[in-house]
């Protein structure tokens, strides 16, 4: 197997690369040359790049440098395997993307190093050798100088908890012991162990401990309880889980941890609990809407992109509706009329964002919406095409679900949940029975921003689409 | 190393010992399913009555054996036995077995239990338990029941019926390997064995009057025990050794482990799979030395990092002290290299598992002039003993543990096949090369030959090519139907003549698939020859297979053996 190197282009000169090296093991090498700085400081267009520590796998945070393949001076080209990699998984063959020589290794081998540190450079003459290896050279030198961003400033704080957990504290006032789960338990979840009071035999620190401090509620998720998660349940649940308050333990339950998204929907619920929200409800007739539905149906019309549609065309009516609270003293009006849609994807929930609803025409939209669904399900999504919504949709009418309430996601001012159309017996104002199609809809809305009687506006406007469609599709 | 993880030989001496011997099968335990009978199948006896079974076999074996009724066979030259063995453990009995089928009136001397420490206190009780660890493992692991659309509720086990099949395994074991002996003659002598002179053997139990015996030959097969470093207190409670730990009268919470070798590692299989926490203490740089290094790296990647163990390695454990006054065991680590106190461990048990020590002692070797090594009886490559002035002691053996050769049960009753062998006129060197080991963690490593670093050392000094060919489980249908593609097979091999040099295997069943190779190395099977073997598809065996295939040897280049085969 093979993995290719991240490379970053061209570095200025005065780059160090103290970071990437492991505090351990250079940090006596604190020798960094003055003048030759100064001289540096010019504008030197010196082709030498960074060979970057990779990310072997999703769960790899750093690597250890089992052998390199190439030495000091060795003619690389693109493709050959420079350096093996030990990850937490495997040894990999690590190969360049570029044509060089390898100027410098900057950590060795039996080395370790977090993922995107630097790990040797690679000059593109022989003339930048020399330029190359006095930047190893001073790559113990000081740390903080460091102006690479974002990978550069993370090993530390990586680093730091684990050495606590391995290194047994020296005769201090209370010996911490851990079991040997606890330890990777702590190191996994970095935990600091000094502040973990241990509940075990003799004072130790067992995993129970740890997972406590690290707030995760363990042995509450039965074994039974897994399947056929509607979106409703991935929504509620991580609220209570998160809370730090721990539950009665009950035997044989199994604990899984979250996904990345379902950690992102935990955190989304709980900041969610911050906002005054109150919700408001309305009965809308949709036998004017099925209608048309069947219609546009073979046109590639979804009932999602109807009722995206017409929230829009009622927003743009009750801007304040698709405003926004961000800060508790501010109204934030956006331009746009973005409409987000939660959807249940395998283990987890997201909400792909329809752009300018209220522009595009019924027949892109539900093209776009397509698109964004076939993408979630591929995990392709970008960020901007799940996080920019002004205002969510959420439907379970599909599952029979006559009512719900949903929570406002942050950053929203409100979303709006819509049941199951039913054939509903209504006497009208003469004293008629009918039977009409009726679907209850929801709409729950930050209060420091939208008061009853604007949502209440807004639902009618809402409620008059819905049941005069005909502008839908104009 | 030591002789407690091994897979033995309880059903092979039991095949050897049915093909004189058909009563076996009304006394002993064994089912007739687990047999193979003089190249009989099995359903040519289950359904018939003993009596007539035993008809039936004596006819197979007529040719073959030729002391398939007569039993023991007739002493010559005034000596009581032609051969006498100290010690029924598998080593005594695998040279028993062998002896009468020589047709020497042979008799066994043992003070304990039948069986030794591999039956009643190693292997075979072990096997028990890494049985149901298997199991447990597998049960607890929801991800891979899911994957094979399989929901299980929680899984839980009772102790004192993991500890009972344990124990009934053992005894299963013993009675079988009993009536065996007893089947075909073998006297079975009670009581401690002595040697008093050249040729002369005394026994007897405490307090009794000692009997004495001549006999032509003699082996000592007398094992060994746990080895316990100085400083350990067992107390066979918190500070246990693997004897005490294969009652399994507790599963702590969390316990120490001396020693990562076979014992060590087998044991922390069981004790994570029934829930306890491990910890290794290893006086080496890595842990599982004596592996080959690329096997104990994926090893550790799979049967310690995602586990709960962690470990301290390059440390002695210097003092354990056992649980009491309300104290936790205390285990004290000074640095293996220099000496100096490192850290202390305070948990709930600790085993010691640093190796065996051979159990020589009230042998009477003064009495011919032989000094142990370390406890060890000097012998030579045919196990005949050398006493203190260098020379051979005539008619006087040893095998098994006793020498340290190599502490394997298989490997002691080999080491008594090849005795018997000498005895009886026919001059044999046992390979010890191509004997295989394995330790039976899930999933399993096994092994035979020379490890990579052996190997290229003895290339080195002897000047010829080393390369290495590997495959991996995750090619296997097999192992892949199995959902358990964790695993590699590596082969060591001579790339000029296409000599097997060492094979090393780590994944589902590993134990079982070495065979291939040990035997191809005992008979000198080249890799040219070898490759051609068919197997059958979709099995594991085809590890070994493509193993053997993708192998790059320079055909015809000085090979004796790389003769065409037709096929």
């Amino acid at each position: 197997m093979s993995a290719s190197l991240l490379l970053q282009a061209t570095i200025t000169p005065s780059i160090s690369f103290s970071s990437s090296v492991s505090n351990s093991v250079k940090l006596s090498r604190v020798g960094f040359n003055p003048t030759r700085n100064a001289r540096r400081v010019g504008p030197i267009q010196a082709k030498i790049r960074e060979i970057f520590m990779p990310a072997l796998s999703s769960t790899m945070t750093e690597g250890k440098i089992v052998s390199w393949i190439k030495s000091e001076g060795d003619l690389l080209s693109k493709g050959e395997s420079v350096v093996v990699v030990e990850s937490d998984k495997a040894d990999m063959d690590v190969e360049t993307f570029y044509d060089g020589i390898l100027a410098a290794i900057v950590v060795g081998e039996g080395e370790t190093a977090p993922v995107g540190a630097p790990i040797g450079l690679l000059a593109e003459s022989e003339a930048e050798i020399e330029e190359a290896k006095a930047k190893a050279k001073n790559s113990g030198g000081p740390a903080k100088i460091s102006e690479v961003p974002a990978t550069k400033s993370e090993p530390a704080p990586v680093s730091a908890p684990v050495a606590e957990v391995s290194a047994p504290p020296a005769d201090g006032p209370r010996k911490i012991v851990l079991t040997p789960f606890a330890k990777k338990l702590a190191k996994q979840h970095k935990v600091d162990v000094n502040s973990v009071v241990g509940s075990g035999p003799f004072g130790r620190i067992t995993p129970g401990d740890i997972e406590a401090a690290a707030g995760i509620v363990s042995k509450s998720v039965s074994v039974a309880a897994a399947p056929v998660a509607s979106p409703v349940a991935a929504a509620a649940e991580p609220v209570k889980a998160a809370g730090k308050s721990s539950f009665a333990e009950i035997p044989g339950s199994t604990v899984v941890p979250f996904t990345t998204m379902q950690a992102a929907v935990s955190k989304n619920m709980v900041e969610s609990l911050n906002v005054p929200t109150f919700r408001v409800g309305y009965p809308v007739s949709t036998d004017a809407l099925d209608a048309l539905y069947e219609k546009v149906k073979p046109k590639g019309v979804t009932m999602t992109a109807l009722l995206a549609k017409a929230a829009a065309m009622a927003l743009a009516q009750h801007p304040v509706v698709n405003s926004s609270c961000k800060d508790g003293k501010t109204f934030t009006y956006n331009s746009s009329i973005n409409i987000a849609v939660a959807v249940a994807i395998n283990g987890g929930l997201i909400t792909p964002v329809l752009p300018d609803a209220d522009k595009l025409d019924l027949y892109l939209l539900s093209q776009k919406w397509k698109e964004l669904v076939e993408k979630a399900r591929a995990k392709t999504l970008q960020p901007h095409e799940y996080n920019s919504g002004t205002f969510t949709l959420s439907n379970l009418g599909m599952f029979g679900v006559d009512r719900f309430d949903a929570i406002l996601p942050p950053g929203q001012g409100a979303i709006m949940a819509v049941g199951a159309s039913k054939p509903t017996v209504v006497a009208d104002k003469d004293g008629f029975f009918s039977v009409k199609n009726k679907m209850l809809v929801n709409v729950t809305a930050d209060h420091r921003v939208i008061y009853g009687a604007d949502l209440a506006a807004f639902l009618q406007t809402f409620a008059k689409i819905i049941e005069n469609p005909d502008s839908l599709t104009l | 190393m030591a002789s407690l993880s091994i897979s033995l030989s309880s059903n092979l001496s039991a095949t050897r010992s049915s093909n004189s011997i058909s009563d076996l099968y009304l006394s002993s335990s064994i089912s007739p399913q687990s047999l193979r009978f003089c190249g009989l199948r099995r359903a040519a006896f289950t359904p018939l009555k003993s009596s007539s079974s035993k008809q039936l076999v004596s006819k197979q074996c007529r040719g073959k054996l030729s002391v398939c009724a007569s039993a023991n066979g007739t002493v010559s030259g005034g000596f009581d036995y032609d051969l006498v063995i100290i010690g029924a453990g598998v080593g005594g009995h695998g040279a028993a077995l062998h002896a009468v089928e020589k047709g020497l009136k042979t008799a066994i001397i043992e003070g304990d239990v039948v069986g030794g420490t591999c039956v009643n206190r190693g292997c075979v009780p072990s096997k028990a338990l890494l049985a149901v660890s298997g199991r447990m493992r597998e049960l607890q692991n929801e991800h891979h029941m899911k994957a094979f659309g399989l929901q299980v509720a929680a899984a839980g086990y009772d102790r004192q019926a993991v500890a009972d099949h344990a124990n009934n395994l053992a005894s299963k074991i013993r009675n079988n390997l009993t009536n065996s002996m007893k089947n075909l003659g073998v006297d079975i002598l009670t009581g401690v064995g002595s040697v008093v002179g050249p040729q002369k053997v005394k026994y007897g139990k405490a307090g009794l009057p000692d009997t004495t015996i001549t006999a032509k030959n003699i082996i000592i097969a007398t094992g060994s025990v746990p080895f316990v470093p100085k400083g350990v207190e067992v107390d066979g409670k918190t500070v246990i050794t693997s004897d005490h730990a294969l009652k399994l009268e507790t599963v702590p919470e969390w316990i120490v482990i001396v020693g990562s070798g076979y014992i060590g590692l087998e044991f922390s299989d069981v004790y994570t799979a029934l829930g306890s926490e491990v910890t290794f203490v290893e006086a080496l740089d890595q842990l599982m030395p004596g592996f080959d290094p690329e096997i104990g790296k994926l090893a550790q990647r799979v049967l310690i990092n995602p586990r709960k163990i962690d470990y301290h390695t390059g440390v002695f454990a210097s003092k354990i002290t056992p649980a009491k006054d309300g104290k936790p065991v205390l285990i004290e680590l000074i640095d293996a290299k220099t000496k100096e106190p490192k850290d202390t461990l305070e948990v709930d048990a600790a085993l010691i598992a640093t190796g065996r020590a051979p159990f020589t002692k009230g042998l009477g070797l003064e009495n011919i002039n032989v000094e142990t090594q370390r406890g060890f009886i000097p012998v030579d490559e045919r196990m005949q003993v050398i006493d203190a002035n260098g020379t051979l002691v005539p008619h006087l053996y040893c095998i098994g543990d006793a020498n340290g050769k190599l502490m394997l049960a298989h490997a002691a009753s080999a080491q008594g096949i090849s005795v018997v062998e000498q005895v009886t006129g026919h001059d044999h060197v046992l390979n010890h090369l191509s004997i295989p080991a394995a330790c039976f963690t899930h999933p399993e490593i096994s092994m035979v030959g020379l490890t990579e670093p052996q190997a290229r050392e003895k290339a080195e000094k002897e000047g010829f090519e080393v390369s290495i060919a590997k495959t991996s489980f995750k090619a296997n249908t097999k192992a892949l139907a199995e959902n358990e593609g964790e695993g590699i097979a590596k082969l060591i091999y001579r790339p000029d003549n296409g000599e097997i040099l060492g094979v090393h295997i780590f994944g589902l069943h590993a134990a079982d698939l070495i065979h291939e190779a040990s035997n191809a190395m005992a008979l000198g099977t080249r890799i040219q020859d070898i490759k051609f073997a068919v197997h059958a598809h979709p099995t594991l065996s085809e590890v070994l297979d493509e193993l053997f295939k993708s192998a790059k040897v320079k055909a015809g280049v000085s090979s004796p053996v790389g003769e065409p085969v037709s096929v």
